[in-house]
Order: structure tokens, then C-alpha cells, then sequence
């Protein structure tokens, strides 16, 4: 059986490009590059050419690159970091409620330790509103930390605007850009982004890498302690092979982003169209217009997540749902209850996330297959029993 | 959604080929037991015969694949048992013969057996019958149709 991957938010398949670039640091070029012997200089020298090329793609200087173990490391460090560095100016910080558990759990933490945070609300297609951004600004705000593009409904904020209003009140800004990196053009500078976090396996790169953009002159505290690599900023031997990784998908994504965004948009929104009108009683969740253009995100109603993408499973079909059951909670996603829907619907989420690998017989054999499945399942739902009797009687 | 991978073979058979799915006309006893709120809803159907025997037994469930496996195993066990050995299908039999649960699915097991004494006490009220350990379902449905009439759907 044909297996389609409709995952590509939780992570990509390493480009080929990107595997050959990478192969010569693991067998031959091995060296440490801290080291003094010209073995590892010439490594040194690759990365530096690396920092180069990611610096250049963010329109950034190649100083304010820190390479990390990835999004969740970058999002603790600019958080963790800037909450020690500022502490004496201030204790306030401002995120939303749809930030990655990376986020979310980092402000958790600092809470315990006598921060303040603001978790702002977004309305129904998951965009924060800027009124309230500014309104929930104190005095003693020191971060505001808003993801670029949200992981579960692929919803692009205003991230500009953000970054121009915490500029007005000095404030640090902020995000977490792992999903839109490499599919959106970023500017650090025309977007007024402090800190931005990004992570290699998104992109077709190689798991286990990242890095986070730091504004010159922005004052960050160490997450990690050690060794004086990244400039004394972030210890760690340096992992040349992930970084000259993360560089080549790096270049290949913005080569190709437009071309990129066009082909996935087409076949997401035929996806997107057919789902609504093929399958009844049936929401498709986020923006239409600020979206990623690989995400499609639907709630089906009467029907549980963890049952539908088992069944997608059988058929080939993998994707993701934001019910309890996939989230090892006995919620469902946060992102889903944040833009207003009730638990139920929320149980029944499906995100289908595409690359350039997916095919139109892919989106007509998804739609298809989710037709049968999501119509199984309804014959099976109580919910759905009673909807249908309650519809016969009125 | 790593607990699918732990499911047993017996539960992936019972999700892939629930038995007894549907529903029974003029039931002897109908129970719903969970909560929307929690993604996991279960009724169950009961036909009992003059003798106090299940004849037949029916599930719809909303939930997870462990929720849809359990029900249709509790419909399973149930089936040819009187009213009072239905009584003592507990949700650790359950799971004993599905090959066991993943232990973040063992409350699947529970609404099983919650379900199974809803509809038995159901029948027990419809026929003014005590069966003894016999005790009222709990059960609670969902915010879903404010939602809906919020929205004017």
C-alpha cells in the first residue's frame, strides 16, 4: 500500500541535497572545529560559511546566529534568557494562548519563579489582536513572545505589527518562527524581530538542530552553560554535520519558496474545498487568508481523532489530530479550545500537512478515504444518532 | 498518539472489526455513559428474555480506538450471560480479554462496564425488577449543542 505523508508540521523527510551536504562530517571531516589543527579549521571554516548563508536568508549579520539543538531550545533560551538578563527592569511577560508547549511551558516555569504572564486570547481564526497586545503592556513588561505561524491551524500573526508596538514601548520581541521558516519570507529587520526560533527539521533539514536569531545589542543570559562555543553564548561542541544541514535546506527552501507556496496552496485549498463540500457537518479551522500554505486543519463533527487517524493509518493516510487521546491529556489541543471551539468538536480535529511530495491523487484518494472512514465512524457515534433522530422529529 | 502503538493485536482486531455495532429496536435496556467534554461517549443495548437472559447485545460509540475495542468486547461478553453474571463483567475482564490496555486507555474498560450496568439498570427499571449490586448510571452530555445554537448552525 502507498503510504502519503500528511505530517510535514511534526516533521519532514531530510532533502537528498541536504543528506550529501551533511555525510562528509560524520565519516571523514569528524573533527571538533573548536580544535586548533587545520582538520577541524577547514570544518570551522564550513560553519562559518553555514552562519553565513542562514544569516543572509533572515536578512541578518551572521553574528546574531546562535545555532541550538532546535525549536524547543532556542524558544527556552530567548525566553529563560531574557527573563534573567531583564529581570531587574522588569517581571512581566506577554505570550498567547496558542503558542507551542515550548513557549507555553517555559512561561509556566518562569510563573513559579515570580514572573508575571499575560496569556493573550485569539479570536476564531487564531490571530491575536494588537489592541489588546498594546492594552496588556505595563511598565514592567520586559518580552513578548508570539509565535510567527501556529503549528496546528497554520495561522500567520501580524508579526510586524507586533514587533513595531513592543518597539514603541521597549519592549523585546519575540518569536517562535519554526513553522513559518522557510515557507514565509522573513526579514528580522522589516519585521522588527528581536529573537526569532528556528528549527532544521521543518524544512527538510536534519532533526536535532536549529538556531536563534539574536539582535545585536539585545542583552540574553546563557541557557547553557559550558564551553565558550557560539561565542561564549551557547556551550556545546559545535554539531557541524546538523548546521551545514540546516544551511543547505535552508537554501533550497528559499530558492524554491514561491514555487513552493504556489504548488501546496493549489493542492491544499482543492483539499480544503472538496472536504467541505464532500463531507457534511464538517469545519475547516483557522484563517483562509493568513495561512501557512501546506496546513489544512478540519473538525469533524460526531467523530473522535484518535479512531480517524488509526483508520487513516489502514489506508496509508498519515496526519495528526488535536484530540486528548493523541495529546496524552485529557484535553484537547489548547490551540483548538482557543479559538472558541467546544471539547466535542475540538475531539474530532484532523491536520493534514502537505510538501512538494504531495500529489493530486493524493488529495483525491485523502478525500475519498475520508469520506468512507468519516461516514463508518458516524454510523458507529451515538452523537450522531442522537443528531440524526433530534433532525427527524423537529 | 503513541499509545496506538502499544494497543494489543485483540484490540486492533476489535477496532478494526468492532462486532456488534448498531443499535436494537424496543431494547430491554439502553444505557449512555461518559462525556463528550472528555471524547469518549458509549451506549449500549440490551435484548433480555423472559429469563433474565442477554439474547443480544448492541454498542454505538463516540471515542477513542481503545473506547470503540472495549465496547465491542463488553458486547461480546455480555451475550448469553444472565443479568446477574452480565452484572459481574467488570472492566478488568475486560481488558483481560482484549490482551490488556495501554494505562492511559484503562478508563475505556471502566465506561464499559459503566455502560453494561446503565442499560442493566435501565431494563431493571423498565421491568421494576432489584438486581442485587445493581447501582443508578451517571452520566453528563455536553456543551456541543449551545455551541451550535450560538452559532445558528
Amino acid at each position: 500500500m502507498k503510504q502519503i505523508y500528511m505530517d510535514n508540521a511534526a516533521t519532514t523527510k531530510v532533502a537528498p541535497e541536504v543528506f550529501d551536504a551533511m555525510l562528509p562530517f560524520f565519516c571523514e571531516q569528524y573533527g571538533n572545529p573548536s580544535s586548533a589543527y587545520r582538520f577541524s579549521g577547514q570544518i570551522a571554516d564550513k560553519v562559518a560559511e553555514a552562519r553565513k548563508t542562514i544569516a543572509d536568508a533572515i536578512g541578518a549579520s551572521d553574528r546574531e546566529i546562535f545555532f541550538t539543538s532546535g525549536g524547543s531550545e532556542s524558544d527556552n533560551w530567548a525566553i529563560k534568557g531574557i527573563a534573567d538578563a531583564l529581570s531587574s527592569k522588569g517581571n512581566h511577560i506577554i505570550t498567547s494562548k496558542i503558542e507551542h508547549h515550548a513557549v507555553l511551558h517555559t512561561c509556566e516555569f518562569l510563573e513559579k519563579h515570580g514572573f508575571e504572564v499575560t496569556y493573550l486570547p485569539v479570536d476564531e481564526k487564531g490571530r491575536i489582536s494588537l489592541e489588546e497586545l498594546e492594552k496588556a503592556i505595563r511598565p514592567t513588561t520586559i518580552l513578548i513572545s508570539i509565535m510567527f505561524a501556529n503549528n496546528e491551524i497554520g495561522t500567520i500573526e501580524p508579526v510586524a505589527e507586533i514587533g513595531k508596538i513592543a518597539h514603541e514601548h521597549g519592549v523585546v520581541f519575540h518569536t517562535d518562527a519554526v513553522q513559518a521558516f522557510g515557507h514565509v519570507p522573513i526579514s528580522v529587520n522589516e519585521l522588527n524581530i528581536d529573537l526569532m526560533s528556528i528549527s532544521a527539521h521543518k524544512i527538510h533539514g536534519p532533526k536535532g538542530t536549529g538556531f536563534l536569531y539574536v539582535r545585536s545589542g539585545i542583552k540574553l543570559s546563557n541557557l547553557i552553560h559550558g564551553g565558550a562555543q557560539e561565542r561564549g553564548k551557547r556551550a556545546g561542541t559545535t554539531n557541524a554535520a546538523g548546521i551545514i544541514g540546516l544551511a543547505k535546506a535552508t537554501e533550497l527552501a528559499l530558492a524554491s519558496m514561491d514555487k513552493v507556496q504556489a504548488y501546496e496552496s493549489a493542492l491544499r485549498d482543492k483539499l480544503i474545498k472538496r472536504v467541505l463540500e464532500e463531507v457534511p457537518f464538517t469545519r475547516v479551522n483557522g484563517d483562509l487568508e493568513n495561512r501557512l500554505s501546506n496546513n489544512a486543519n478540519f473538525c469533524f463533527r460526531f467523530v473522535e481523532g484518535e479512531s480517524l487517524l488509526m483508520l487513516l493509518d489502514q489506508k496509508g493516510i498519515l496526519g495528526s489530530s488535536g484530540s486528548a487521546c493523541t495529546s496524552g491529556s485529557l484535553d484537547p489541543s489548547h490551540v483548538l479550545l482557543a479559538i472558541g471551539l467546544p471539547h466535542e468538536i475540538a475531539h474530532g480535529s484532523l491536520r493534514l500537512t502537505l510538501s512538494t511530495e504531495t500529489t493530486e491523487e493524493d488529495i483525491d484518494y485523502i478525500v475519498e478515504t475520508l469520506k468512507q472512514i468519516i461516514e463508518r465512524l458516524r454510523s458507529m457515534s451515538p452523537l450522531y444518532e442522537d443528531f440524526v433522530k433530534k433532525n427527524q422529529e423537529a | 498518539m503513541s499509545q496506538v502503538t502499544e494497543y494489543s493485536e485483540k484490540v486492533m482486531d476489535h477496532f478494526s472489526n468492532p462486532r456488534n455495532v448498531g443499535e436494537i429496536e424496543n431494547a430491554s435496556g439502553v444505557g449512555t455513559v461518559g462525556n463528550a467534554k472528555c471524547g469518549d461517549i458509549m451506549r449500549m443495548y440490551l435484548d433480555i428474555d423472559e429469563n433474565q437472559i442477554v439474547r443480544d447485545a448492541k454498542f454505538k460509540t463516540f471515542g477513542c480506538g481503545a473506547a470503540i475495542a472495549t465496547s465491542s468486547m463488553a458486547t461480546e461478553l455480555v451475550k448469553g450471560k444472565t443479568v446477574e453474571e452480565a452484572l459481574k463483567v467488570t472492566n478488568k475482564a475486560v481488558m483481560e480479554a482484549l490482551d490488556g490496555l495501554p494505562p492511559v486507555k484503562i478508563h475505556c474498560s471502566l465506561l464499559a462496564e459503566q455502560a453494561i450496568h446503565a442499560a442493566l439498570w435501565d431494563y431493571a427499571q423498565k421491568n421494576g425488577i432489584t438486581v442485587e449490586g445493581l447501582t443508578p448510571p451517571v452520566n453528563d452530555i455536553d456543551e456541543t449543542e449551545e455551541y451550535y445554537a450560538m452559532q445558528g448552525d
